[in-house]
């Protein structure tokens, strides 16, 4: 387990042979244990992709690897639902979502990383408070307060929400902004620097890889949310995301199990290629916390 | 410190302000309001349908002797205890593992997320089929390197085990927060620190936790409000392995199969809320979910100040 923890940096490596050599299997036991885990990881999405790929009939039976291949599985899913447009209106919710979710949220987190002003752990603790009420018990309340607007059956009701932050971000970054040291802010400040260009120039550079992980975040949970789009666009289809349309998806063709899997396969992909070009952000933090390695 | 003037301090405040005024506005409007009616609603009796009757403290007492409550909580705990230090720990280790590799770093940080963007009941859906005791592929792996896999599933010892495995296995969330944190550390500290001849362990104690203390906090109070509030994975699980649903067909009436042991607190909630359509009781239920919530928290908190010192 030593190997798993060990720091994220490698000392300089001194002209001994035995080091060399114990450093080469330090590098064959931390690749290994990789290479397992991912199988670990992998194999379930795998399954997923092979029970895509059979009969309907067979994917109803316990077999997880297919008698005969049948790709047009996902050709029959753009013939059976309007994907295009489900797919224009995920983007729409997701990405609208996500940077105003960031614009509202990084202020907030700042003051209450590293501003002081009374009142500032009630505040913070009112943050974390949002997060404990149960979807559910919320949900009459302000289902009736947008349906008094007429928005609902919309995505506005999703969206709308975001400007004024989100108090899982808000709290994701705001942890994330107590791990730079206030010397720097300090320093910036004695320059003269006022509090929110402090933020713009000092902070939001060294927070990059934080806001990127919750921006991240926020753009997956849109992406697969259900509930929200279930209750404010069931009604009008036009809005309606590809969560929503997969699931309605569900219901009727529940037998055509793999005609399922194919869809949910169709709408995770964006994300692994988001995320596979995404995740070089967290590496880039490394580049500029003068991080070696 | 000598007291600033009046003008700067107003500045100050404003400043203050124009950083929080969005956050301020959203808590009122979709916390404190929504949250005053559920208080409202838990002291009725209220189905949706007619019009809220006023009990007063019928719903509280109504939860003293609620056998199922009782269940229902013995099972969440007991996911909360096992599952919240689980998964960070298995986060933070498989974040630290990925800062290690020299090779195919992106491509194992990918594979790692992959899990986590199955949609849960998808996943829970495939779960079920890889464990099945009989015919499922892990079972029968086992059997071939002459392990006798458990019933998984469909075993009340094994059920919510099962449960934390499927979690494990959707970690990348987790994982991509901790795998930020543990890159933002700063570099000279851990030089100044092999200067001093700290191995890798005594590196990761003294620098990298106590500077990602603040996101451990996070991924703890974080995990306890998740798994307070964990319903798909349990009631699709359920009813799956119990043989009630078909494949991809909704929720079955069996609830916490087997022998109730996956059967969680926001399962009953729903439960009553949605099946009974007493609404007042679920409210009152939620709202006992949202004290046990604000204690653990508090408690999670102030423990965590008490350790770093960190500034109030």
């Amino acid at each position: 387990m030593t190997a798993l923890m060990e720091a994220p940096v490698l000392a300089p490596a001194p002209p001994d042979r035995r080091y060399a050599r114990q450093r080469r299997l330090a590098w064959i036991g931390k690749h290994s244990i990789a290479i397992v885990l991912g199988i670990m990881f992998v194999t379930p999405v795998v399954y997923l992709v092979l029970l895509s790929l059979m009969t309907s009939d067979q994917a109803l039976t316990s077999d997880y690897w297919p008698n005969a291949w049948h790709p047009e599985n996902y050709v029959r899913v753009f013939e059976v639902t309007p994907l295009p447009r489900y797919l224009l209106n995920t983007i729409i919710y997701a990405v609208s979502s996500t940077v105003l979710v960031l614009l509202s949220s990084v202020p907030a987190a700042y003051a209450l990383a590293k501003l002081r002003f009374r009142g500032r752990n009630g505040l913070f603790l009112l943050v974390i408070c949002v997060m404990m009420l149960p979807p559910q018990v919320v949900t009459v309340p302000l289902y009736l307060m947008w349906a008094r607007y007429g928005l609902t059956g919309s995505l506005a009701p999703l969206i709308i929400p975001a400007i004024f932050g989100d108090a899982f971000c808000i709290f994701l970054l705001r942890q994330f902004l107590l791990t730079i040291p206030s010397e720097y802010l300090d320093a910036a400040r004695v320059d003269g620097c006022g509090e929110w260009r402090t933020l713009l120039r000092v902070v939001l550079p060294m927070a990059r890889p934080g806001i990127a992980a919750a921006g991240l975040f926020q753009f997956f949970y849109c992406w697969n949310d259900y509930y929200g789009p279930l209750l404010y666009t069931s009604e009008n289809e036009s809005s309606w995301t590809l969560s929503l349309g997969l699931a309605s998806f569900h219901s009727v063709h529940h037998v055509d199990w793999n005609l399922v899997t194919a869809a949910t396969v169709l709408a995770m992909a964006p994300l692994i290629i988001i995320f596979f070009f995404a995740q070089r952000a967290f590496v880039q933090g490394i580049t500029l916390t003068g991080f070696k390695g | 410190m000598t007291a600033k003037p009046l003008g700067v301090r107003v500045r100050k405040g404003a400043t203050t302000f124009s950083f929080l005024a969005p956050a301020l506005i959203g808590i009122a409007v979709f916390f404190l309001y929504p949250l005053g009616s559920a208080v409202y609603f838990s002291f009725t009796k209220f189905d949706l349908l007619s019009v809220p009757e006023w009990v007063g403290l019928d719903n509280y007492r109504r939860m003293a002797d609620d056998p199922f409550l009782l269940q229902s909580v013995r099972n969440t705990l007991w996911m909360v205890v096992v599952f919240v230090p689980v998964r960070i720990i298995g986060a933070v280790g498989l974040s630290m593992l990925l800062t290690q590799l020299k090779r195919g770093a992106g491509f194992f940080r990918t594979v790692f997320y992959l899990p986590a963007l199955v949609p849960p009941v998808a996943a829970t859906i495939a779960f079920v089929y890889l464990l099945k005791p009989g015919t499922g592929p892990v079972n029968h792996f086992l059997e071939s390197i002459g392990i006798q896999g458990p019933l998984w599933f469909n075993s009340p010892t094994w059920a919510k085990p099962s449960l934390v495995l499927l979690g494990l296995w959707a970690i990348g969330d987790l994982m991509v927060i901790f795998l930020a944190a543990v890159l933002g550390v700063p570099a000279s500290l851990y030089e100044a620190a092999e200067l001093d001849g700290a191995n890798a362990w005594q590196r990761f104690r003294s620098i990298t936790l106590p500077t990602i203390q603040p996101v451990v906090l996070f991924a703890a109070v974080t995990g306890v409000i998740y798994t307070l509030q964990y319903f798909d994975q349990a009631a699709v699980a359920g009813s799956i392995a119990s043989g009630q649903a078909t494949v991809g067909g909704g929720i079955s009436s069996n609830f916490g199969f087997p022998e109730g042991s996956t059967f969680t607190y926001p399962l009953w909630l729903y439960t009553v809320g949605f099946r009974y359509s007493a609404l007042g009781y679920a409210n009152a239920l939620a709202i006992g979910l949202f004290v046990v919530a604000l204690g653990v928290t508090l408690i999670l908190l102030r423990r965590a100040k008490a350790f770093t010192g960190e500034e109030s």
